[in-house]
């Protein structure tokens, strides 16, 4: 295979009408808008450039692109030259060579010529150009001025910074501004003295704004910005496209390899969720697959006091089915089951689930959407009828009033992120409700118009203001409402929305959002143009969460901003494969294609194809196993990459009820916290060793692809598939396109969908079917997929999660971008320099009242539990409210969480939490002793050697 | 709080959270939820409590759970309980 780079075509696509001109005798047309550099790419010329590459606008600073137009004067440059219907271009002469040389002579008269110990030795730019430009010397010599003496900045642990090489060509600049939005990085000074600079003098890449999201690395034409791991390795000899295993966003990426081993992972520019951008997680943060901590032997033990034993796949296998198969026996038919990964293939999820279904003979299965999105499966399929995002990413370049709630992009879905960022910089407004000043709030070039702090748990009564403001004010589109819904409901709940009760100034006190704010807001949202409504777990995770996507559902429907690009209701999902893992059936009650077990028809048919009879009966949800396993119950469980342990709310509960089981077969990476209570542990693989599918919040499909072999020996679905074999499941698939030809024989939504279609279009949006063989991209234009859209009547309901004088503050969580969720990836990786510990964030107003200061211990106490962090005095959380995150496990976020949960869903209340705050010496009696027993936990007797 | 107490509570909420739905089918709305998402141990326990006199229950959700055990699952009564059929493009229901 032979290493081939991204092409760059200089400049930006266009997208005017048709323009015909004359590049070197060749006739070429391009859209109107186009520059004369993308032109003649375009047909497979390469005008030399250095200042110049496609994901930034044109800049004309190096002046090596020059040509010569017929009928103009001079030798304009190609980059800032835009189409004109005939023009004749020449891209090369006598007089553009001799220019274009003596610009390469300057450039290298102040640049290192260690070329070949360069780590960027074949892959600069500088090299290239010097190359192209036919550069034989150098007359200025190199005795002069220069900088070929300064520091290297080697602070980040990604990438380094070094300016003797740099050519202050200002792409590194210019990525951070226009495809990041940081604006980290400015060039200091002027002419000879410019330099690139990451902040004050004080400043290095580490300590300033700066992301690290690498596209100022790969803006970079020479080694001024490399992965050290390139410095370390060498330059890739192989290129192969994979998806990210992190965030919902699915990016794609080159996993850049030298044999099997990977030297770094860059943006795939024809990405169709990331569009070459990255983030630090997807871009860098990949060294925990090779992390000392990783498993790779399987290991059991006959109870959870006993060290692990390391032992062949075969002999926990068949303990594993021995167990299983006891328990059942003595327990019951509905006595086990099983979680899905939202981290995992599609075709793994679905062999988890039928592992479930066909070999335990229950539905006893679930998935981590439990704890996130849930709600929004409800509550849209409620409103709209399908509850899949309306939009695709792209949607967002056309919205005029971007309307965030509970949700911090800029931190859980970077990449999509700076695509928001950038169509806020053109000029599109931003309202956001959130009780934490999140970075969007005020960042660089962006400020929101409105920021509605309110008060956790109060989301349905700020959304029912709005609505009473658009109701009342007369703001609702009446044309879409009739067109589209039903209006008999429309009407009944405007009645609702427009009693005064629920209005801004009737519900300030409650929600501490200014009544005033509140109707400039709602005004906005509703005549402000294309209004787009994007939301989180600040949304779902609360006791109303079904309720409040409902509620916001019903102010899109109300405003008519429903059903074409830069409108829509967009929940950000998490996990990289969490809509992959409801599609596949993770849900106790539903098969793959969200069809109810019930349904006798559905059930014949994935009877017939697996030979066995379904339970009918839903089965348990997540925290209805550890409720049954405290009964006694449910006594068995196989967890496939989740760690409820450290995830799932109430940690003391999630500890009886794993306590309470008498197998429970932990299938992970490394020792996670639930690992603690498991008897056989089952080595997994990571994203770069298994081939399958993962789907992204876009309902797009997108090949996984194996670049190295599996550590531990098996790709997961393997496992699964020896697991079932254990049991007498008769299994044998011998590659995940099998699997995903069974989905697509088992799943309407599915039909069209197999791994050479996906390899033939770059990716699919489901449904992909004979009535769209390609696939979906949006939905619900001209109409909604299911009649018409459902106005619902959401009446708040406060929780019962009070605030008190035992427990005055409200605690909600989020996460950091460095970091993701539980941080079993990222703990691993050097990613730990942004955020190596969890941090309370408190007002200084209860800080100073309770003697605390910036760094102190601070002890943190609900009904449920308690636990110590540092705290971190700030205004970005209101008086009253408290905020952390749970990327660490020393933390115990969820100790303190309690076990309210949503109506609809049982998705937790993690967003509110009754707590007080005092000063602390040390840690808690509960985080010590499970400090003890996490380490005796993971002792591990290995096997020993073979002779 | 132990299990029962748990699906008495979550019973109860169900019922206050579906009581803007119309007067005479908000406990068939109840009772479709749980029968389409409470599993078989659940549905037993809390039965057994009905049976028992149902202490704790509010009017509607106990009025709900009668209705499901005398008279057996009701048809859907929101597009939340209404499913892709077998050959249906089925769309998300959760992420």
């Amino acid at each position: 295979m032979t290493y081939v780079k991204q092409s760059d075509f200089g400049t930006p696509e266009a997208d005017g009408a048709p323009v015909r001109l004359t590049i070197d005798g060749q006739q070429v047309t391009v859209p109107a808008g186009t520059t004369v550099m993308r032109a003649a790419a375009e047909i497979g010329t390469a005008i030399p450039k250095l200042c110049a590459t496609d994901s930034l606008k044109q800049f004309g600073s190096c002046r090596l692109c020059l040509v010569e137009v017929d009928g103009v004067r001079g030798t304009p440059a190609s980059c800032t030259t835009p189409v004109a219907e005939g023009m004749i271009v020449h891209t090369q002469s006598e007089r553009l060579a001799k220019l274009r040389r003596g610009v390469m002579e300057l450039y290298i008269s102040d640049h290192p010529l260690d070329c070949l110990t360069c780590s960027a030795n074949g892959d600069c730019e500088l090299q290239e150009q010097a190359g192209a430009v036919g550069l034989r010397e150098v007359r200025y010599g190199y005795e002069g001025e220069n900088h070929l003496v300064q520091a290297k900045d080697g602070s980040n642990p990604y990438f380094d910074f070094d300016p003797t090489k740099c050519i202050v060509c200002s792409r590194c600049v210019r990525a951070c501004d226009e495809v990041q939005g940081t604006f980290a990085l400015t060039i200091e000074g002027s002419g000879f003295a410019s330099k690139v600079s990451a902040g004050t003098e004080r400043d290095d890449f580490l300590s300033s704004e700066c992301v690290s999201c690498g596209a100022c690395v790969q803006a970079c034409p020479t080694a001024t910005l490399q992965e050290k791991a390139v410095a370390e390795i060498g330059t890739p000899d192989r290129a192969v496209i994979t998806t990210c295993a992190y965030c919902g966003v699915g990016c794609t990426f080159r996993a850049e390899m030298r044999g099997e081993q990977l030297v770094r992972m860059v943006p795939w520019k024809d990405g169709k969720a990331n569009h070459g951008h990255s983030c630090v997680k997807g871009r860098f943060a990949w060294g925990y697959a090779q992390h000392k901590d990783r498993i790779l032997k399987p290991m059991i033990r006959a109870s959870i006091d006993q060290p692990w034993r390391e032992v062949e796949w075969d002999e926990a296998l068949a303990y594993a089915a021995s167990e299983l198969k006891r328990i059942q026996a003595k327990y019951g038919q509905r006595s086990l089951g099983g979680i899905t990964s939202s981290r995992c293939t599609n075709e793994e999820t679905f062999l988890v689930q039928k592992l479930v279904r066909a070999g335990f003979g229950n539905n006893n299965v679930d998935t981590c959407a439990r704890v996130c999105h849930s709600p929004t499966g409800y509550g849209l399929k409620t409103t709209f009828g399908t509850s899949a995002g309306t939009q695709d990413f792209d949607s967002v370049a056309k919205a005029d009033v971007i309307l965030i709630i509970g949700a911090n992009p800029t931190d859980g879905h970077p990449v999509f992120a700076s695509r928001m960022k950038q169509r806020l910089r053109q000029g599109a407004k931003l309202i956001v409700v959130d009780p934490r000043r999140i970075d969007l709030v005020r960042t660089p070039h962006i400020e929101a118009a409105h920021h509605l702090p309110l008060r956790p748990g109060t989301n349905v009564a700020v959304l029912t203001a709005m609505a009473h403001v658009i109701v009342t004010e007369g703001l609702a589109n009446e044309a879409f409402i009739r067109e589209r819904c039903d209006w008999d409901e429309y009407s009944d709940w405007a009645a609702f929305v427009s009693d005064p009760k629920r209005s801004p100034e009737a519900t300030e006190a409650l929600t501490n959002v200014p009544a005033a704010d509140l109707r400039a807001a709602a005004r906005l949202y509703a005549t402000g143009g294309n209004g787009a409504i994007y939301y989180g777990l600040g949304v779902t995770e609360h006791s109303q969460g079904s309720s409040t996507v409902m509620a916001i559902a019903n102010l899109a429907m109300a405003t008519g901003n429903i059903g074409r690009e830069g409108v829509g209701v967009n929940p950000l999902r998490g996990q990289n494969n969490v809509q992959g893992a409801c599609d596949m059936g993770s849900f106790p009650h539903e098969l793959s294609g969200y069809r109810h077990i019930s349904d006798t028809e559905t059930r014949t048919l994935f009877e017939r194809d697996w030979g066995v009879t379904l339970d009918p009966e839903p089965g348990l949800r997540i925290p209805n196993m550890l409720d049954a396993a405290v009964d006694g119950v449910f006594k068995a469980i196989y967890i496939q990459g989740e760690d409820i342990l450290q995830s799932d709310p109430n940690t003391q509960h999630v500890a009886a009820g794993l306590a309470a089981m008498e197998c429970v077969i932990v299938h992970d990476l490394f020792l996670n916290e639930t690992a603690n209570y498991a008897h056989i542990f089952l080595p997994g693989s990571t994203f770069l060793e298994k081939t399958g599918t993962f789907t992204n919040a876009e309902r797009r499909i997108q090949l996984v692809r194996r670049v190295m072999s599996p550590l531990n020996g098996l790709e997961d679905w393997e496992v699964t598939q020896a697991l079932a074999n254990a049991l007498d499941l008769g299994w044998h698939y011998t590659h995940a396109s099998e699997i995903m030809d069974e989905i697509a024989r088992l799943t309407p939504s599915f039909a069209g969908v197999s791994f050479a279609r996906i390899e033939a279009l770059g990716s699919m949006q489901w449904p992909a079917n004979d009535k769209a063989p390609d696939g979906t991209p949006v939905m619900h234009i001209g109409g909604f997929a299911r009649g018409k859209g459902k106005f619902v009547v959401t009446d708040y309901v406060p929780t019962d999660e009070k605030t008190g004088p035992r427990y005055p503050l409200l605690l909600t969580t989020g996460r950091i971008l460095s970091h993701y969720n539980v941080g079993a990836q990222t703990r691993r990786t050097a990613n730990t320099a942004w955020h190596p510990e969890d941090r309370l964030e408190m007002h200084p107003v209860d800080a100073e009242d309770r003697g605390l200061k910036d760094g102190d211990w601070t002890r943190l106490a609900s009904r449920s539990g308690e636990t110590t962090l540092r705290v971190l005095v700030t205004d970005r959380v209101a008086p009253g409210v408290v905020y952390t995150t749970f990327h660490h496990p020393a933390t115990q976020a969820n100790v303190v969480t309690s076990e309210y949960s949503d109506w609809a869903t049982n998705c937790p209340e993690y967003k509110v939490t009754a707590v007080q705050v005092s000063p602390s010496n040390g840690p808690t009696d509960w985080q010590e002793d499970y400090e003890a027993l996490s380490e005796r936990s993971r002792r591990i007797v290995h096997a020993e050697a073979a002779e | 709080m132990n299990s029962l107490d748990k699906l008495i509570y979550m019973a109860n909420q169900i019922a206050r959270n579906l009581s803007p739905v119309a007067d005479g089918a908000n406990e068939a709305a109840v009772a479709d939820h749980i029968a389409k998402f409470w599993d078989p141990h659940m549905k037993a326990m809390i039965f057994r409590h009905v049976e028992q006199g149902g202490e704790g229950l509010s009017p509607t959700s106990l009025g709900a759970l009668r209705q499901l055990m005398d008279e057996g699952a009701p048809p859907p009564q929101t597009r939340a309980t209404k499913f892709s059929s077998v050959d249906g493009a089925g769309r998300s229901d959760a992420g």
